[in-house]
């Protein structure tokens, strides 16, 4: 209980002494609000097109104006958030789970579960990252389920060196001993001393990565991977918007890319936050 | 040295193994048939049949492994299902104007990073650590595409100062004759300044937007570098000796700072050769992200993979560059080896 003190008191510390991290918490927070409501907010249905007013540009009744079929591209934007967010949060919780299993796995047992732990992470370092997620979905098929698969794949090697080198340090920390002196069996050990041992760290990487996740996964839908139109999605609306750029419709593509980078933007700040909340050690 | 270099190329095989197996995997240890998938919806049982045992696919996966890898010693892709062209020949045709644009996109921003860390080390809390805090914050939340695309509308729509985004050359340029495939360097090896200075137009906006992707780390990891070695004790007895700030900053700091920068190249190749796809998407570059982007739509999976395969190699070989350039730079290196 007073360790929690501790952390909250260590948190609002953080806190007031960057602002920059309570103004991303804040964006966070607008974030998951418009992924949990976003539909029954917005005032237009975000895939009614409507060919006579296609193409305006943002005015009082269109706050970012229509696209080519003339659907209002606000509601678009704010619905296209819980698909972006789901896929993001739904990925990183993927590679969570096994990166950080097989991760603590490798460290805490070492040998030959290190090994070939080791040996699938650097293989997949050996790809640059986006042309492998490319790759997977191509594969695997073009879905919306693939791509969080894919997404979960390349940052695999990430959680893995992470939670490998949080269990490795603890393998024959006091605790541990303490827990196989009483007769605890290894898995026991790993998952009911170690592993929450290593969930913090785990979990400021998670933060960390999210925005990586969701760029990637809006680029392989710009490319035309996973998200197929009409659906609202940021990164298919700007490769829509796209072809409208060289003839100065701009705010088709400039919306959702607007969203896209604020919630990046949002989410790496909030990792660097966390970070020196969870590990005031690493603060840059 | 030459034994280095020998134990270094032999790091380098086993990535080379684990990506030929994965690529390999990729399209043929994964659900679907791809017999049934090469015969069309139409076909009929036998012709699927014979596909497969054309294939090889009715064959053990390890024969079908072997078979594979005699295929790419030979160096044979496959070939694409809609042009019915070899992949190889198209990749190798296509590789020069992706190697152009991403090797100039690396400069331009090697050309406005280092700088940038450099001045932000020296005189931490200015003005200008506050710039490279903003840029290096902001560059890595800005998505690669979005940036090209914002390039587009101000430097061609608003401006016109650059060229439509239309690949290599305008519409009304003829390509210089092919010597080493970079048009900037065949251009001026043949002596040709109007074609020289049209290519250059445009690659001025795609590169940029490489450009400003690949800013953020380099900058990051030069000031970071900087900091520690201007804090360091060399530097201190520098400065104590009386050196001019330039002479300690340019001659003693910079180069030892530059070798963590060096190691950071790796991934940031890692993130430009990713990024060097959706760029090629939005000026419609026609480099081999593009050759991949449209046989992806196209559902046509031997382009897919021959470009995965390419790019994995081509990365494996730039980071085996880089130790080697390490190397060369840093001799201590040379001496745990």
């Amino acid at each position: 209980m007073t360790a929690l003190v501790a952390t909250m008191r260590h948190a609002r510390y953080v806190v007031s002494e960057n602002p920059v991290t309570g103004l991303a918490f804040g964006l966070f927070v607008l974030i998951v609000l418009a992924a949990l409501f976003g539909p029954f907010l917005v005032p237009y249905d975000p895939l009614a097109s409507n060919t006579s007013m296609a193409l305006q540009p943002p005015s009082a009744r269109f706050w970012f104006g229509t696209d080519q079929l003339g659907r209002d591209i606000f509601s678009r934007v704010i619905v296209a958030t819980r698909l972006d967010f789901g896929i993001a949060v739904s990925s990183v919780v993927l590679v969570f789970a096994m990166g950080g299993l097989a991760g603590v796995a490798a460290g805490f047992f070492g040998g030959w579960t290190d090994r070939i732990v080791g040996r699938i992470a650097d293989t997949i370092m050996a790809f640059p990252l986006f042309v492998l997620a490319m790759g997977i979905v191509a594969a695997l098929g073009n879905t919306v389920q693939n791509i969080v698969i894919a997404t979960a794949i390349v940052n695999f090697p990430l959680y893995a060196r992470v939670a490998r080198a949080e269990a490795n340090v603890r393998r024959e920390a006091g605790f541990v001993e303490a827990a196989r002196l009483s007769g605890n069996g290894e898995w026991r050990i790993l998952v009911f001393q170690v592993l929450p041992n290593v969930i913090p760290i785990l979990v400021v990487q998670m933060s960390l990565t999210m925005g990586y996740a969701i760029l990637n996964a809006a680029g392989l839908s710009f490319i035309g991977l996973g998200v197929r139109p009409p659906t609202p999605e940021w990164g298919i609306m700007v490769a829509e918007g796209a072809a409208f750029i060289v003839s100065g419709e701009w705010w088709i593509a400039f919306f959702p890319g607007l969203a896209l980078m604020t919630a990046v933007f949002c989410f790496n700040l909030l990792g660097d936050g966390l970070r020196d909340i969870v590990d005031p050690r690493r603060r840059t | 040295m030459p034994t280095l270099i020998l134990k270094r190329l032999a790091m380098t095989i086993p990535s080379l193994i684990g990506v030929v197996i994965v690529t390999f995997l990729l399209t043929r240890a994964l659900p679907g048939d791809p017999a049934a998938y090469f015969a069309g919806p139409a076909a009929s049982a036998e012709a699927i049949e014979q596909i497969r045992a054309k294939l090889g696919l009715d064959q053990p996966l390890p024969v079908q492994f072997v078979r594979y890898v005699v295929d790419l010693v030979h160096g044979d892709l496959g070939s694409s299902l809609t042009t019915g062209q070899p992949v190889a020949a198209e990749i190798a045709a296509r590789l020069p104007a992706s190697a152009e644009l991403t090797l100039l996109g690396l400069l331009v921003s090697m050309a406005i990073a280092v700088p940038l860390g450099i001045l932000a080390a020296t005189k931490p809390g200015s003005m200008v650590d506050h710039a490279c805090r903003i840029v290096t914050t902001a560059g890595v939340s800005l998505p690669v595409f979005f940036t090209g695309l914002i390039l587009v509308y101000v430097f061609y729509y608003l401006l016109g100062w650059a060229p439509a985004p239309l690949g290599r050359l305008g519409i009304f340029d003829s390509p210089p004759p092919t010597i080493t495939g970079f048009y900037l360097i065949d251009s001026l090896l043949v002596g040709d300044g109007t074609t020289f200075v049209a290519s250059l137009k445009q690659l001025v906006l795609p590169a940029l937007t490489l450009g400003i992707f690949a800013l953020a780390p380099i900058a990051r990891m030069t000031r970071a570098s900087m900091l520690a070695v201007l804090s360091s004790d060399f530097v201190r007895t520098a400065r104590a000796c009386g050196l001019s700030s330039y002479t300690v900053v340019v001659t003693y700091a910079f180069r030892n700072a530059m070798l963590p920068v060096i190691t950071t190249l790796g991934m940031v190749f890692s993130f430009l050769l990713g990024a060097n796809v959706l760029v090629e998407k939005v000026f419609a570059w026609p480099g081999i992200g593009s050759f991949a982007v449209e046989a992806l739509i196209a559902s046509d999976f031997a382009p897919v993979q021959g470009f995965v395969l390419t790019m994995a190699v081509l990365y494996v070989a730039l980071n085996l560059a880089i130790d080697m350039l390490y190397g060369l730079i840093d001799p201590r290196t040379r001496m745990d080896a």
